[in-house]
């Protein structure tokens, strides 16, 4: 996983609530591996029409938010299946922060495991930031994870909360699996002490 | 005196293995069942010359890709699906990890055959990487979803890293109406409280309705949490649950089964135990429903019309009623009993259980469908037992096809899909755009409402059928 670094890009505005991830990622292309790469991907059905010809009014395609690397979303983004190909498709487009009044549970803890930030922020917070990148499209963003800081369009500064250990993961690049790996005699010992009461497992 | 507990609660507290000072607990992990969508994850432990830890606790069936015309691997025609699969098998044979294979009876719908093999136990947490787990959660144990990286780290861990969930408290009070399922209810539930109305928190539905159902009912409603927002959904096990259970292959004997009797039994809710949210509702108003959106919450009793989108709460709302409707096709107070449909699909982890078929057969004797339809049992156990019931004599006289086990056209993995601009009455989970194929639109309701949309050709209430 990449450290996250600072960014200062262009913010493409989606407001549109309950985008699931079948919308994200449509099913049809689940069966590829990481490593072949998912940006191509992203929203493809509402990116693309039926001949496969970019739909020209669908937000990223439209040349004022071309190399856009915050997203604007609007409630319960990412609901819907577990897929973290989502996640996967979003990143390597070059998305690197999602910002949403809220999210899906399992797209938002997928989104940390990748190096892709989900910033929860206020509802009347994201609509002013949503009405000035309407006003000039193709406005930049900036975002601090280090100092918890969202700069909006117009630069005015937003702070925000997240976990430390997730802040300090998604910093270094780390993800959890080495930390775990690292407790093997706690996993151990609660294990002989939990399959003692729970011996019919 | 302990603070008075919820099953959740419960279940949590039991199987912390360490807390992080930022609150985020290593929970313990009962069961993990892995599926054919599984490969990118057991290639990441591979990536790390990992092994799975624990391939005792660690089960496999393959469901999203296979084919429902036939259980030759051959029978998977694309290439690509049939790696799936492929990659399953070899992964669980190089890994030690039982596979309920092609070739194996009990090889189905991952959420159906765990409670059917009595993997799926009171108490226990049970992940899988694929949102509806919660399913399991009808048998009284904390089951949910889990992304690819997380089913990477229960391979090599069997353990998680989470932060615990609110409590919420669905009540149902009430008897239900001839005709009117669990599907109905849990459809009623999501049109309550919204798409995101759990999200953040795990479901307990509780309630004399619930406390009705069987087993069967009750995986149903713990299936569509999701849908609400919740990652898990759960009831208290009772006498059902204990009925269910004991008998199943993995389920404790002996000695065993009483000693898990009694843990089980410490199990539910304290009386005094409280819940952060709260929703209520009565039995007897559900009627049988249906969805008329592209999203689960957009449900509605079969006896409504379509909704004014000038009614919203808000204006995101609105347009997404009104993008939803242009999808679907559907004007503003169109009865949703007008509503013709060209095809229907029973089946998915929401509804293909043995139950389920017998109460759509019930519809479908006599009767003939009017459209192409088709019958996916959960299991190969489940379609066993429906043949040795005659089900699938009655489905085939009625026009019915009747398939091999698989996800099938709940999301179309295995090719399995609805042409474009086809309208498809679905026991499924999902209406979502494009969810059973690209352009296909989608209504979801329980398996006796399918079998009146195929007899019919429309969205029908199955009331009118029954003589009721």
């Amino acid at each position: 996983m990449e450290p996250f670094k600072p960014l200062d890009a262009v913010a493409a505005p989606l407001p549109l609530v309950n985008v699931d991830t079948d919308q994200i990622i449509p099913a049809r292309f689940l069966w590829r591996k990481r490593a072949e790469g998912w940006g191509h991907l992203l929203f493809h059905d509402l990116r693309f029409d039926d001949a496969g010809s970019p739909r020209p009014q669908f937000v990223l395609n439209r040349p004022e938010f071309a190399g856009a690397r915050i997203l604007l979303a609007d409630r319960n983004f990412g609901c819907g299946s577990s897929r973290e190909t989502a996640v996967w498709a979003l990143y390597d487009y070059g998305i690197r922060c999602v910002l949403a009044p809220s999210f899906g549970d399992i797209f938002f803890n997928n989104c940390f495991q990748n190096g892709l930030l989900p910033l929860q922020l206020p509802a009347p917070t994201l609509e002013a930031m949503l009405s000035a990148l309407q006003a000039a499209p193709g406005s930049r963003m900036g975002v601090d994870l280090e100092q918890q800081c969202v700069s909006g369009p117009d630069g005015e500064p937003h702070a925000f909360e997240i976990d430390p250990f997730r802040k300090q993961c998604l910093l270094a690049g780390n993800d959890e699996v080495a930390a775990t790996l690292g407790l093997e005699r706690k996993l151990e010992a609660f294990e002989r002490a939990y399959e003692a009461k729970v011996s019919w497992l | 005196m302990l603070e008075a507990a919820t099953m959740f609660d419960k279940i949590w507290a039991a199987h912390v293995v360490e807390t992080r000072p930022d609150g985020a607990s290593l929970l313990h992990i009962d069961r993990h069942l892995v599926h054919d969508g599984s490969s990118n994850a057991f290639r990441m432990l591979k990536g790390r010359d990992l092994k799975v830890r624990r391939p005792d606790r660690t089960f496999a069936t393959a469901d999203h890709y296979v084919s429902t015309l036939g259980r030759d691997l051959a029978a998977i025609n694309e290439p690509s699906r049939r790696a799936m699969v492929e990659d399953l098998e070899a992964h669980t044979r190089q890994m030690g990890v039982t596979l309920f294979g092609l070739r194996d009876q009990r090889q189905g719908i991952v959420h159906v055959v765990g409670p059917e093999q009595g993997l799926s136990q009171p108490g226990m947490i049970i992940v899988c990487g694929d949102s509806h787990t919660a399913t399991h959660g009808a048998l009284g144990a904390l089951a949910f979803g889990i992304g690819a990286s997380e089913v990477a780290h229960v391979l090599a861990t069997q353990a998680l890293w989470q932060r615990k969930a609110k409590n919420m408290r669905v009540t149902v009070d009430g008897v239900l109406a001839p005709g009117v399922h669990a599907k109905d209810v849990i459809l009623a539930i999501i049109a309550k409280i919204g798409a995101g109305g759990g999200t953040g928190h795990v479901i307990e539905y509780a309630g004399s309705t619930i406390r009705a159902l069987s087993i069967e009912g009750r995986l149903t409603l713990c299936n569509m949490s999701i849908e609400a927002g919740a990652r898990a959904g759960m009831v208290a096990p009772d006498d059902a649950t204990y009925h269910y259970l004991h008998g199943r292959p993995y389920a404790p004997k002996g000695a065993d089964w009483d000693k898990a009797l009694a843990r089980w039994r410490t199990l539910p809710s304290d009386q005094e135990a409280l819940f952060d949210r709260e929703a209520q509702l009565d039995a007897g108003e559900i009627t049988p429903m249906v969805t008329w959106g592209t999203s689960p919450a957009a449900a509605a009793p079969i006896t409504g019309v379509v909704p004014e989108p000038a009614a919203a709460a808000d204006a995101s709302d609105r347009d997404a009623m009104q993008q939803a409707l242009a999808y679907m096709g559907l004007r503003p107070g169109q009865p949703l009993s007008e509503i013709a449909i060209n095809r229907v699909f029973i089946g998915s982890c929401t509804n293909s259980r043995i139950e389920d078929l017998r109460a759509a057969a019930k519809v479908a004797a006599g009767r003939r469908s009017v459209v192409p339809a088709m019958v996916v049992p959960g299991s190969g156990l489940v379609k066993a037992q429906a043949e040795a019931e005659g089900l699938d004599l009655i489905f085939r006289r009625a026009g019915f096809e009747w398939r091999q086990p698989g996800c099938s056209m709940c999301v179309g993995m295995n090719g399995d899909l609805v042409a474009p601009g086809d309208r498809c009455a679905s026991t499924s989970n999902r209406n979502f755009v494009g969810r059973q194929g690209k352009g296909a639109r989608t209504h979801l309701l329980s398996p006796t409402m399918a079998v009146a949309a195929a007899v019919t050709g429309k969205l029908t209430d199955v009331r009118q059928l029954m003589g009721a």
